[in-house]
């Protein structure tokens, strides 16, 4: 298998406090990728932060979410030729030590989600939360065929099909990115695979995850989940890319 | 007699109000042409109650003001279900030309100082 020409996108909103730490250990376990980081509205140092640290950035003019940022960086993945996105969150909670798992699993699957839930894992949800995260994790699983414990996971990689199809179709709703995008490539046909991650604590800023996150969330991954089920034939909506 | 009055009032105030809008320009044609109609079948119905008596008799409902409120309520729901459908077409299209324009930017910014070992 030949090497493929990976990018490595961090969406960022307003992580000066973690950015560059993050690029420069991308960077450390990947010299081979670029590092692109999409700036979404930030109102502090972000961006320069990451020019600083040597990322190619693009910033957004105004903030979109998470969805909208990710997009942007699958039109750019597509536009300049990459084979390989690679996700990372800006706030230190995902080990660039798996990159290289989440590149390599690509030569047998579109889409690689890396999964919290394994036998090492040291992470844990509990309650209502991990209540949600179950039935969608069964929900998704059922229509891919093959198991996905952790549909809401961030930490992913993305191979030249699934950039294609999310420069082109990729949730950009609050909370419908993660879960919405894996709906949308299963009804595409795409193969996605899972391979354990680790996950740390955030380093810096506020999550993004107050209470009400499992309510809203399961809401707006099941009406994802549905409308992308219910689409019928699947039929790509051709106004961009 | 007083809400007659009060009827072909409103809806002359509205049917000015519109058409005024449209004239400066700040209401599309398609916008405008929806409620100078609405306002104008409220002004023929105010002035002549008996076509509203008449189509409610046609359609075997109770009172008129049942009919009146039923018509205007489905009305509305449409409109504005049709508004945030076109909503939702902007907001889409408005996030697509933000990354284009921040795509666009980042070409700007490579091509005047290209970073060293590109």
């Amino acid at each position: 298998m030949t090497t493929p020409r990976a990018l490595v996108a961090i969406p960022a909103w307003n992580e000066q406090g973690s950015i560059a730490d993050v690029i420069a250990k991308v960077r450390e376990h990947r010299p081979d990728a670029d590092i692109l980081v999409v700036n979404d509205g930030s109102t502090d140092e972000t961006a320069d932060r990451a020019m600083n640290a040597g990322a190619t950035v693009i910033s957004l003019p105004f903030n979109v979410g998470v969805g909208g940022a990710m997009r942007t960086a699958f039109l750019f993945a597509k536009r300049n030729g990459y084979t390989a996105l690679v996700q990372v969150d800006a706030d230190g909670q995902h080990d660039p030590a798996d990159l290289d798992r989440l590149i390599d699993g690509l030569a047998d699957a579109d889409v690689v989600v890396g999964t919290r839930f394994h036998p090492e894992s040291m992470y844990f949800v509990g309650g209502p939360r991990r209540w949600a995260m179950v039935l969608l994790s069964k929900s998704l699983s059922r229509m891919n065929r093959g198991e996905i414990s952790d549909p809401t996971s961030g930490f992913r990689s993305a191979g030249p099909r699934a950039i294609s199809l999310f420069a082109v179709d990729y949730p950009a709703e609050y909370l419908g990115d993660t879960v919405g995008s894996l709906a949308i490539a299963i009804r595409r046909g795409l193969i996605i695979r899972e391979t354990p991650v680790t996950m740390y604590f955030r380093q810096h800023g506020r999550p993004s995850k107050n209470a009400l996150w499992s309510a809203l969330y399961l809401g707006r991954a099941t009406l994802a989940i549905l409308a992308t089920g219910l689409k019928g034939k699947y039929t790509a909506r051709t106004d961009a890319a | 007699m007083t809400a007659q009055i009060l009827g072909v009032i409103a809806s002359l105030l509205t049917f000015v109000f519109v058409f005024w809008l449209l004239r400066r320009g700040s209401l599309q044609e398609k916008y405008a042409v929806l409620w100078l109609g609405v306002s104008g079948v409220a002004l023929v119905l105010a002035l002549f109650p008996g076509i509203l008596r008449w189509v409610t008799d046609l359609l075997r409902v109770e009172t008129p003001s049942n009919l009146l409120f039923f018509v205007t309520i489905v009305l509305l729901l449409l409109v504005a279900v049709q508004l945030s459908y076109e909503l939702s077409r902007h907001e889409a299209r408005i996030r697509r030309l933000a990354e284009e324009v921040a795509l666009l930017q980042q070409e700007i910014t490579e091509s005047r100082e290209p970073r060293d070992g590109e």
